[in-house]
């Protein structure tokens, strides 16, 4: 468990050490923000390469919102520095804008208007704006509504307002909380339109909590928590931490976890719901725990009703790195 | 799936950098919007047109404003103007900000190309344009109906209009981008009825209690509506404590909304 900490973490610290230059679209380095004495940012570095899509993760309060806020250009770091496609996201704003796509959590629409004249308003800003019949059926809202924003479903207004962030071509998009209240039908067509997005070499900085939206679609993920961060690399890496040590069984309710953990080469053994187990140990020890654990089972005359080694999900880890007690 | 517009035909293609629109265009976009909202938003029409008008109607057709010198039109026409101006700038233009503030418009459009002297502008010149609708409406029904004649100096009267239209205007987007929604709201139409009251533009001030008047007297409404009424008497004097009073409240009010305007 620490090891796998410090693993991660170390990985994270070379990444950020290594400067990638115009390569990166995004550097964050050693950034600080405090609201009312309160840290929320501790020290934060990483970078995302162009062409990326980089996964947020963190719970609650976690100071993902606070970062991402401040490459948008929202908020002024309290120390170290944040660039964005090469520029600062306050001095340079004016650069800055035309070149980003953004969708905040709060969606921001006019709720007077109706769809396809947001739209149009946002298409005016842009000298070369997609056309926004096309990216309003690509969202899956029809063009010809006269339903107000303020009428739309949560689904409706977030698919909105990535229409919003797309319409201006933008090489960079921050996606916060995109696919927040959408159904999963929007959700994976939600999926769909980033993977295209990425097709397209459109950087893409994501937040979320759903642990599959980020496997699925991260090329990396970072996990933050209090402000700091604690785990950044590849879906398969970061879950691959675990692959080789996490075996997980079920059986019967109320076996003897002491018992577990004192089979050779466990180092943990614990019930995790009632018939759900999982048993820690070091990578070379799996096969030799696999067969021991089988003994044990067949010596009680327990059978197992499913096994599986390795592949710890995303948020297995998240759990384990975040700790599991409720946030706000 | 339909591929997005700028790609081409490579496909893989880094986009071409994308621009903002030049800023005219902007601001030309943001200004439809603001008209189609402004429309669209029945209270609005309320409030700044059909509001003024029943104000002006009625009071004119009651005979019953204590009005010591010239015709009831004469006098009730500036103050309506007045009343008018405040509608669009402080309650129209500080309520519809504050909204679009409480439901995070403002801080989305901070994302975009539009900078923020663009969006000030649309909505400064959508603000014009309506009350450009008003004047034409009042002064349309003062002349034909109750045989109002323009007399005075039609040049005092415009640069007062627009002193007092940059006051309100200014007033209300203070309100709206420092107090909650629903406080602009309630201050907004508060503050409208007590300019209705002792403005000055419907009641003579002269005629409320003297304490009142005295202190009515150095309120923006009172001194908008005076110098507007000054500018549309024949022969009346240079209003020029009204119109110092009036610049005063401009100054500080202005002032106030610039260090306390809050985008988020």
């Amino acid at each position: 468990m620490m090891s796998a900490h410090a693993q991660t973490t170390g990985r994270m610290v070379d990444l950020a050490a290594s400067p990638e230059g115009a390569e990166a679209a995004i550097v964050v380095d050693r950034f600080c923000k405090s609201y009312n004495g309160r840290r929320v940012v501790d020290e934060l570095s990483f970078s995302v390469r162009r062409g990326e899509v980089f996964a947020l993760l963190g719970p609650n309060g976690a100071g993902k919102t606070t970062t991402v806020e401040t490459l948008e250009g929202y908020r002024r770091p309290d120390g170290g520095s944040v660039r964005v496609l090469g520029l600062d996201p306050i001095r340079d704003a004016a650069r800055l804008k035309p070149l980003i796509g953004v969708m905040l959590q709060q969606d921001g629409l006019y709720p007077m208007l109706r769809p396809r004249e947001v739209l149009r308003l946002f298409a005016g800003y842009y000298r070369q704006p997609q056309p926004i019949d096309q990216l309003l059926e690509r969202v899956g809202i029809d063009p010809g509504t006269k339903t107000i924003c303020r009428r739309l479903s949560g689904g409706q207004k977030r698919r909105l307002a990535l229409a919003l962030a797309l319409v201006g071509n933008p090489q960079l998009l921050f996606l916060d909380e995109p696919t927040a209240g959408m159904d999963p039908q929007a959700r994976l067509a939600t999926w769909e339109i980033i993977r295209d997005l990425k097709a397209q070499g459109v950087t893409i900085l994501l937040t979320t909590h759903l642990m599959d939206e980020a496997e699925r679609l991260a090329d990396r993920v970072a996990i933050i928590d209090h402000g700091r961060l604690i785990a950044l690399d590849t879906p398969e890496r970061l879950t691959g931490v675990d692959s080789a040590t996490v075996l997980r069984f079920v059986a019967p309710a109320g076996l003897d976890s002491r018992a577990l953990a004192a089979l050779p080469g466990v180092q943990r053994a614990e019930e995790v719901r009632p018939g759900s187990y999982l048993l820690e140990t070091a990578p070379q020890s799996m096969p030799a725990v696999l067969a021991d654990l089988t003994a044990w089972l067949r010596d009680r005359g327990i059978t197992l009703t499913e096994l599986r080694v390795g592949h710890g999900s995303l948020e297995e880890l998240f759990l384990r790195l975040t700790g599991s007690e409720m946030r706000e | 799936m339909t591929t997005f517009a700028n790609t081409g035909q490579s496909g893989r293609a880094q986009p071409q950098p994308a621009q903002a629109a030049p800023f005219l265009r902007q601001v030309g976009a943001q200004f439809k919007a603001e008209l189609l909202l402004t429309a669209r938003r029945g209270e609005n029409i309320l409030v700044t047109l059909i509001l003024p008008v029943i104000l002006l109607v009625f009071f004119a057709s009651l005979k019953i404003i204590p009005v010591s010198t010239g015709s009831v039109i004469n006098f009730l026409l500036p103050g309506i103007l007045a009343l008018a101006i405040m509608a669009s700038g402080m309650v129209h233009l500080g309520i519809s900000t504050a909204y679009e503030r409480y439901y995070g418009v403002l801080k989305r459009l901070g994302a975009t190309p539009l900078p923020r002297s663009g969006l000030i502008t649309a909505k400064i010149v959508a603000v014009l344009l309506l009350e450009v609708l008003q004047v034409v409406l009042l002064v349309g029904i003062a002349l034909l109906f109750y045989g109002w004649r323009p007399v005075g100096s039609p040049g005092l009267a415009i640069l007062v209009l627009a002193l007092g239209t940059i006051t309100f205007a200014a007033l209300g987007l203070a309100m709206a981008g420092s107090l909650r929604a629903e406080t602009t709201l309630a201050v907004a139409n508060g503050l409208y009825l007590l300019f209705l009251l002792i403005g000055g533009g419907i009641l003579p001030l002269d005629h409320l209690p003297a304490p009142l008047a005295a202190l009515a007297q150095y309120l923006p409404a009172a001194a908008f509506t005076q110098s507007l009424q000054a500018a549309l008497t024949a022969g009346a004097p240079f209003p020029g404590t009204a119109l110092l009073t009036l610049l005063v409240w401009m100054i500080l009010i202005l002032a106030v909304a610039i260090r306390t305007f809050r985008w988020e």
